[in-house]
């Protein structure tokens, strides 16, 4: 396997600001308001309609901002092969829209030509690393661009799996040339989920390739056993835990920091809510950059 | 089977069940932890009809719509990752459903909302001008040949029912006295149109129904409002043609010759 002909990172990428995930509740408030913001994100599969509404305003904003596709519907990690008529949908998005980032999950979501409309996990086992890789190999050659590859939320494990999440996507990463779409809550729901430290989980990716950054916020559920179980439900704010994750995520990235994406997707709040947010953010890599200039003089 | 396909099965499956191979940190039981993810996909789906059919929903309440919506998903998951037009099989379902046999007209009401979907996101295209119309209609010796694109956007549905009535009853605050008002059993159309970013719904008379149904699958006029007319004697092509030309659902006018204006 090798990295694709064309390097997604020879064009201009996000810029390593805030940014916030676009909702069509909030599409006319954008427009009046034209808030300062690095970029917006949008979900691939509700734009791949043939015209009206979504389009009419995803075009407008587009030509005012910076613009990440993030795709939920590739099942990358599926057992069936990749969905041919879905990668042509996606090539004609990304060619209409050119967005300056394109990312999707580690996880699957189609089976046998079901869609399940969820994000779903696999094991960490030799033979899902090789389809992986695959997968991801194929995205990049047919859209003739560099993708990242999110982290995902979890919930269980699989008794199959022979590796650890982040050597798996250590290894995709050097495999693929694929970038890392590092979801920080995600990392916290997991590591809460399955008992391990989220701190080390972040030291054990390969962070030189991380291209984006997700917040997010989870809702708190226990097991049978009555230990916590996170839920990544992306309808409600981020938490402080997984801002404290972040800075300390941002503290080991390379000099550049990172795009940082609020998302939201349940209970949508008014567009100034999720600004703010992205704002918390921008602070937040002011504040390491601060730090390492000071470094830097001492 | 392969892992997947009993991950699959044991997400759609009524019964909870869990899928083997699943591990835990703490040794507890994996089926609390898999119904999460049980519970994703269903409150998704559940979530992409009652968002596609919020007038179904509203006419049987909540509850009985998401037991109808769960079963049906059960049945008819998504075979596209592009759920917008999931549910198109929906009114069908509805009609096979013995529970909502009390409500004849409720499949219609959801045939009607998918279309509305469609309506929304349909491509778009520009209406013919108000100059090319007029040329049109300065030459009525050309009208009977004349040949129209209708917009992309453009739907038309004929019901024994007063679905129109019955989805524009929702439309207000007060629903209840709007409902109290409607005679469902009185057989209606509708024609659904993007007017700018909105979809439009057009209570219209069988006749232009099937007036409009003929120009869609590419009759000249004369010829469709001579078939209009043999179903609906009181077919008004004057009216017809006016409500077509104000919505703007006209993008194409062709001459017998089939140059476009």
């Amino acid at each position: 396997m090798r990295p694709p002909a064309i390097d997604g990172n020879s064009a201009p990428g996000l810029p390593a600001r805030g940014g916030v995930g676009l909702k069509p509740e909030h599409f006319r408030d954008i427009l009046a308001s034209a808030p300062d913001i690095g970029f917006f994100e949008i979900h691939a599969e509700n734009y791949m309609v043939d015209g009206g509404p979504f389009h009419h305003y995803l075009g407008r904003i587009r030509e005012k901002y910076c613009l990440s596709i993030h795709g939920v519907g590739l099942s990358i990690g599926g057992e069936s092969p990749l969905d041919e008529d879905h990668l042509d949908r996606l090539a004609r998005l990304l060619d209409r829209y050119q967005p300056e980032s394109f990312s999707e999950h580690l996880a699957w979501a189609s089976h046998g030509g079901t869609f399940l409309n969820d994000l779903l996990p696999v094991a960490y086992d030799a033979a899902t690393l090789s389809r992986v890789c695959a997968h991801v190999c194929h995205v990049q050659d047919r859209l003739k661009r560099r993708m990242l590859l999110e982290n995902p939320a979890t919930y269980l494990e699989f008794a199959a799996s022979t590796m650890a999440e982040t050597e798996f996507i250590a290894e995709v990463v050097k495999r693929t040339g694929c970038g890392l779409l590092l979801d920080v809550n995600n990392v916290y729901v997991g590591c809460v989920n399955h008992h391990r430290d989220p701190s080390h989980y972040i030291r054990s990716l390969p962070l030189d390739a991380v291209g984006q950054i997700h917040l997010a916020g989870f809702a708190r559920d226990t097991d049978v056993a009555g230990d916590p179980l996170l839920i990544d439900s992306h309808g409600a704010p981020v938490a402080q835990a997984v801002w404290d994750l972040y800075a300390y995520a941002l503290e080991r990235l390379g000099p550049n920091l990172a795009p940082t994406l609020i998302e939201r997707d349940n209970d949508i709040p008014a567009f100034p809510v999720l600004l703010a947010e992205a704002h918390r953010a921008e602070a937040i890599m002011n504040g390491v950059k601060a730090g390492r200039r000071q470094e830097a003089l001492a | 089977m392969s892992p997947q396909q009993a991950f699959a099965d044991s997400l759609l499956a009524e019964q909870a069940t869990c899928p083997p191979g699943l591990a835990t940190w703490n040794g507890s039981d994996p089926a609390r932890r898999f119904a999460v993810y049980r519970n994703n996909v269903m409150v998704s789906l559940i979530d992409a009809l009652a968002d596609t059919f919020p007038v179904t929903q509203a006419l049987v309440g909540e509850e009985f719509f998401r037991a109808m919506a769960a079963a049906f998903a059960r049945a008819n998951p998504p075979r596209s990752p592009v759920m917008a037009h999931y549910g198109a099989g929906f009114a069908g379902f509805i009609e096979e459903f013995p529970p909502a046999a009390g409500l004849p007209y409720l499949a219609d009401v959801a045939r009607l909302e998918v279309l509305r979907v469609q309506t929304y996101h349909a491509a778009d295209a520009e209406s013919v001008s108000d100059e090319a119309i007029a040329l049109l209609l300065a030459e009525p010796g050309r009208l009977p040949a004349a040949r129209f694109t209708l917009h992309p956007s453009l739907r038309i549905m004929e019901s024994h029912h007063a679905v129109v009535s019955l989805w524009a009853a929702h439309q207000g605050e007060d629903v209840d006295s709007a409902l109290a008002a409607v005679d469902v059993a009185q057989p209606e159309s509708a024609l659904l149109l993007r007017s700018g970013l909105d979809v439009e719904t057009y209570r219209i008379t069988s006749g232009t129904a099937k007036f409009i149904r003929q120009l869609q699958v590419g009759r000249g006029l004369g010829a469709a409002v001579e078939l209009a007319l043999a179903a609906d004697a009181a077919f008004d092509m004057a009216e017809a043609l006016g409500l077509l030309i104000r919505a703007g659902a006209i993008s194409g006018i062709a001459n017998p010759e089939g140059e476009q204006a």
